[in-house]
């Protein structure tokens, strides 16, 4: 047992999941919709890398991004734009319509079996060898989980667009009163989502090249209970809820026995079960919120 | 006489089966302070956000300088030159008074002048300047208050409206707010004043009204200001 293998794994694969926190949390922020169909984003990001594994690197990687970008506006556009003003299970069931209907999308393009995105499958290459291994992925994703945490957090902080999405987090009527365009700034939250999701796709294609219909799913899901644990309308707490479940699904994969890994997903769910009992306002929230604040 | 900077024309609203405002009518020109007064209920609030565009009229309309804005967004009618102060003041709790400041900005049309505006503004509210690095949920009513107004001003707004500046303040930050509204009427600034207190309202506005029931029953001049009776029959809709 390899305690500080562990650690890195889970910080590496934390970062990938709050990259996946924090586009549901500004998603969430701006316009109160906890978009499922955000790891279409990923899969659509992730296929593109697929179709494109014969470009040169870089166009590939600009493709995958532009694709989920132009995916995260035009559902934006067609499908949520619509919603505003909707009761929050209605919001839901249409995010859940366009999950299914981009998925049922890939099926039929792309068939059940899978296409290998094999872009930059080169980072699994070892850069530090002994007590802990180290890969250039792992490496990969803390830099740029990292970077693209702060880089937002800065977005939001210190840029005028960045204030008017805050405030259209607290109070959206307040803020449009005061001339914030409710289009311009839902919809820079999902461009700055579509990035992040292009962004995952790639890390997430190095360590499994083959994408399948349901390549987005898995990590979107848990990353959302990770969102909901740590407290969904507050960036740094749903940010911290996403690693933390990233964090625990690496940790619990390694210390799992090689034939129970199939059982990873529940061991993860457990552990959010038992946390939302002790602490049901959330891992991270602030201690006067309440979890229907919440949800 | 100066033109029309606000003229409000047949306004009806109705949320649902019960109608708000019916057919209201008035006009505020330029330079001028009008104020609208009337019990709890009686469409004041309403008024102020069916011309902001927040509330759909079912009838009427509303122009900013002879130009409707029917059919404009909250959005696009601040950038058309009008600004709100809304009730309860709705300043954002967790950014901070700058924060909050700036947010008024966004809503302004000229690029220019904007240190100049924010100057003029911590000069008149210099709590504003002086907790900029607070965070605007920690300052007091009054100073929200402040903050609310200042933040409209930013914008450069050319007609400012004032919903209940006065609610829940103490008598001295009452005068305080007074004593800003004045100065920003020196400005040239053009008001729409929404007030609980309508004795205070209709001395300091050029024209009262009166709404009861979503109708206009009665103006005042403020030489009519203590003319309680009027007023109380006004109140009752008599």
């Amino acid at each position: 047992m390899n305690v500080l293998q562990w650690v890195v794994d889970g910080i590496a694969l934390g970062a990938v999941y709050a990259l996946v926190a924090v586009g549901l949390a500004l998603v969430f922020g701006v316009m109160r919709l906890i978009n499922f169909a955000h790891g279409e984003l990923i899969t659509a990001g992730a296929y593109t890398l697929a179709l494109t594994a014969a470009w040169p690197r870089a166009a590939s990687v600009t493709a995958c991004v532009l694709v989920a970008v132009a995916l995260a506006l035009a559902t934006e556009r067609v499908a949520f734009r619509r919603l505003r003003g909707a009761t929050v299970s209605t919001a839901l069931v249409t995010t859940f319509a366009v999950s299914f209907a981009l998925q049922a999308v890939w099926l039929m393009a792309f068939g059940p079996e899978g296409r290998t995105a094999d872009v930059l499958t080169t980072l699994n290459r070892a850069a530090v060898r002994g007590d802990v291994d180290l890969r250039w992925v792992t490496i990969v994703e803390l830099v740029v989980g990292g970077a693209l945490v702060a880089g937002v957090a800065l977005l939001l902080n210190r840029t005028s667009i960045g204030l008017q999405m805050r405030a259209a987090a607290a109070d959206p009527r307040a803020a449009r009163l005061l001339g914030v365009r409710a289009n311009r700034v839902i919809a820079f939250a999902f461009l700055l989502a579509g990035f992040l999701a292009a962004v995952v796709a790639i890390l997430l294609t190095v360590q499994t090249p083959l994408v399948t219909p349901t390549f987005g799913l898995q990590i979107t899901i848990l990353a959302l209970v990770g969102v909901v644990v740590g407290g969904i309308d507050r960036l740094p707490s749903a940010t911290a809820g996403g690693f933390a479940v990233g964090f625990a699904t690496a940790v619990l994969g390694n210390a799992l026995p090689a034939d129970e890994r199939v059982f990873l997903p529940s061991f993860t769910f457990l552990l959010v079960i038992v946390v939302l009992l002790v602490r049901p306002a959330g891992l991270f929230a602030p201690l006067r919120a309440s979890a229907v604040d919440r949800v | 006489m100066p033109e029309p900077a606000l003229t409000v024309e047949g306004l009806e609203v109705r949320y649902g089966p019960v109608t708000v405002l019916r057919g209201v009518s008035f006009e505020v020109r330029r330079g001028e302070v009008v104020g609208l007064v009337g019990p709890n209920g009686a469409g004041k609030t309403t008024t102020l956000l069916a011309i902001m565009g927040d509330v759909p009229p079912s009838a009427g309309d509303v122009r900013l300088a002879g130009r409707s804005l029917r059919g404009r967004g909250p959005d696009a009618i601040v950038r058309a030159g009008v600004g709100l102060v809304p009730e309860g003041r709705h300043v954002f709790a967790d950014l901070t008074v700058a924060e909050n400041l700036r947010l008024g900005l966004v809503g302004r049309r000229e690029t220019d002048g904007v240190a100049d505006d924010l100057e003029w503004v911590h000069g008149l509210f210099p709590v504003v300047h002086e907790f900029r690095a607070r965070k605007a949920g920690e300052l007091s009513g009054g100073q929200q208050q402040q903050l609310a107004i200042a933040r409209a001003l930013v914008a450069r707004p050319e007609v400012l409206l004032l919903d209940e500046p006065s609610l829940g303040l103490a008598p001295t930050l009452v005068d305080t707010v007074f004593d800003a509204l004045q100065e920003i009427r020196s400005r040239g600034v053009t008001i729409l004043l929404v007030e609980q207190r309508a004795h205070r309202a209709a001395a300091f506005a050029d024209r009262t009204h009166v709404l009861f029931n979503g109708e206009l029953k009665l103006t005042l001049t403020p030489a009519q200001a203590d003319d309680t009776e009027r007023l109380r029959a006004a109140y009752f809709g008599s």
